[in-house]
């Protein structure tokens, strides 16, 4: 074992790790986001929604990331440069790089996830309180964001926990995309240093510790509305 | 972008590698899943009914895998795992093996699914009423016996939702191989849209084929659920 590498490359390594948290925090947020809609229209939605919502979480969540993160970055890539207009928009300097397609293919993958566990969060909350919700005269909307999408959340509260730990488990994919978080440094370090277990083991190390602190935060989330059994 | 007649030119060019890939696919997830639940079951035994060092020891695999992203895990285990082997093989006086990126494969996609099935066939099997088991216990039924009679069948329900999730994990997972450089499908559709530069066409193509096989395990999966629920009261 040798570490004698560590002091030149920490800021790397920071760097690294701080980009893997923003890859999962925005893929995460935006995910979520898309995923209540998608959840909620397969429950409640006009049927050709419905149908939507079903193809897209099972053509997502029935192909690897890995591939998905490709057809982004090598096809919509390769096919953006060639459509002038995109080109010459004030978006190209943005859609040229590697970390928007990490982030979209990310973000598409999360919903189609989460989209069908809020599904299940969706179905699972008790009739009777949403027929409350109506008796009292609260319109749709009202119901939604009152009762029903609070209620829904609270119950896949801890499946997402484990979801965000999964997505964390993902995000080292967009390596391969040339994007430098903390897995891309680590395997810059081994091509520089050729050393070719520390800087593994020391990622592997980054992720366990990552994933204790997701852990522990989702705790005190659910601590915050505690849940009668 | 090529023409529509070009994208079939292409295709029946590289349409083979692309079926050999996708083969290659199905031969190494159905190897590592096999290998992957004998580890799993010895894995759930042993946390259900071995002695302290081994549930330590098996708590410590089971985290550590579930917690490390399975592709940090299985580039060091690609490579520090033919490495080690190596060493113990010259330690002991043996000659260095060369292990075939299949075996590598196999081994690294069954490793990380082994720490999977160890939790869902603990909690199916702590999921069968434990009056099943004393039953079988009183009837002096031997463990492997017990085993094989008792906790197996009434476990199966339990755990085939599981255990069909992980299926559909560990031939998605495959395609992670390629980053090792193995050739499946997802190397073989990088290859074939690097050269081609039909780069949207072959991904397209490519995702359609994991989706088939997705689906078809899916209808499978569902059966084998059925099939093995007959006799249960239904959920709903």
């Amino acid at each position: 074992m040798n570490w004698d590498w560590l002091p030149q490359y920490a800021p790397l390594l920071l760097h690294g790790i701080w980009l893997t948290i923003v890859l999962l925090v925005i893929s995460c947020s935006f995910g979520m986001a898309f995923a209540i809609p998608i959840g909620l229209v397969q429950v409640t939605g006009p049927l050709p929604l419905a149908w939507l919502a079903k193809g897209f979480c099972t053509a997502i969540r029935g192909t690897p990331l890995l591939v998905q993160i490709w057809l982004l970055y090598y096809g919509l890539g390769s096919l953006f440069p060639s459509i002038p207009w995109i080109r010459d928009s004030f978006m190209w300097p943005v859609l040229r790089e590697g970390f928007f397609y990490g982030v979209l293919a990310l973000t598409i993958s999360f919903a189609a996830y989460e989209g069908e566990i809020m599904r299940g969060g969706f179905m699972s909350v008790p009739k009777g309180e949403l027929e409350a919700a109506r008796a009292f005269g609260m319109s749709p909307f009202t119901i939604l964001r009152r009762i029903w999408f609070p209620r829904a959340f609270r119950l896949v509260l801890p499946t997402l926990g484990g979801e965000v730990i999964g997505q964390l488990k993902a995000t080292p994919l967009v390596a391969t995309i040339t994007i430098m978080e903390v897995f891309g440094v680590g395997s810059k370090i081994r091509q520089d240093t050729y050393h070719v277990y520390e800087p593994l083991l020391l990622v592997a190390l980054i992720y366990v510790c990552l994933t204790f602190v997701i852990t522990r935060i989702f705790l005190w989330i659910e601590r915050q509305v505690p849940q009668k059994r | 972008m090529p023409t529509k007649a070009g994208s079939l030119e292409l295709l029946s060019q590289w349409g083979g590698n692309l079926l050999v890939g996708a083969l290659s696919t199905i031969q190494i997830s159905l190897w590592a899943y096999a290998f992957g639940l004998c580890l799993g079951l010895l894995g759930a035994v042993g946390k259900l009914n071995g002695g302290r060092v081994a549930r330590g020891i098996l708590d410590g695999y089971t985290t550590i895998v579930r917690s490390v992203p399975e592709l940090v895990l299985i580039v060091i285990l690609y490579y520090a795992g033919t490495d080690t082997l190596n060493r113990v093989l010259a330690h002991f006086g043996f000659d260095a093996v060369r292990i075939s990126g299949f075996m590598a494969a196999v081994f690294v996609l069954a490793f990380v699914q082994g720490a999977y099935s160890t939790e869902v066939l603990r909690g199916a099997i702590q999921a069968i009423p434990i009056g099943q088991i004393e039953a079988a216990r009183a009837f002096g039924m031997a463990p492997v016996l017990r085993f094989r009679r008792i906790i197996l069948p009434a476990m199966l329900p339990y755990a085939i939702p599981g255990l069909a999730n992980l299926w559909l994990n560990v031939t998605k997972d495959s395609a992670l191989v390629a980053v090792v450089g193995y050739s499946e499908l997802a190397l073989a559709t990088r290859q074939a849209a690097g050269g081609t530069k039909a780069y949207f066409l072959f991904y397209v193509v490519a995702a359609g084929i994991y989706l088939t096989i997705s689906i078809v395990s899916l209808f499978f999966f569902g059966r084998l659920e059925r099939r093995f629920r007959r006799g249960q009261h239904k959920a709903r």
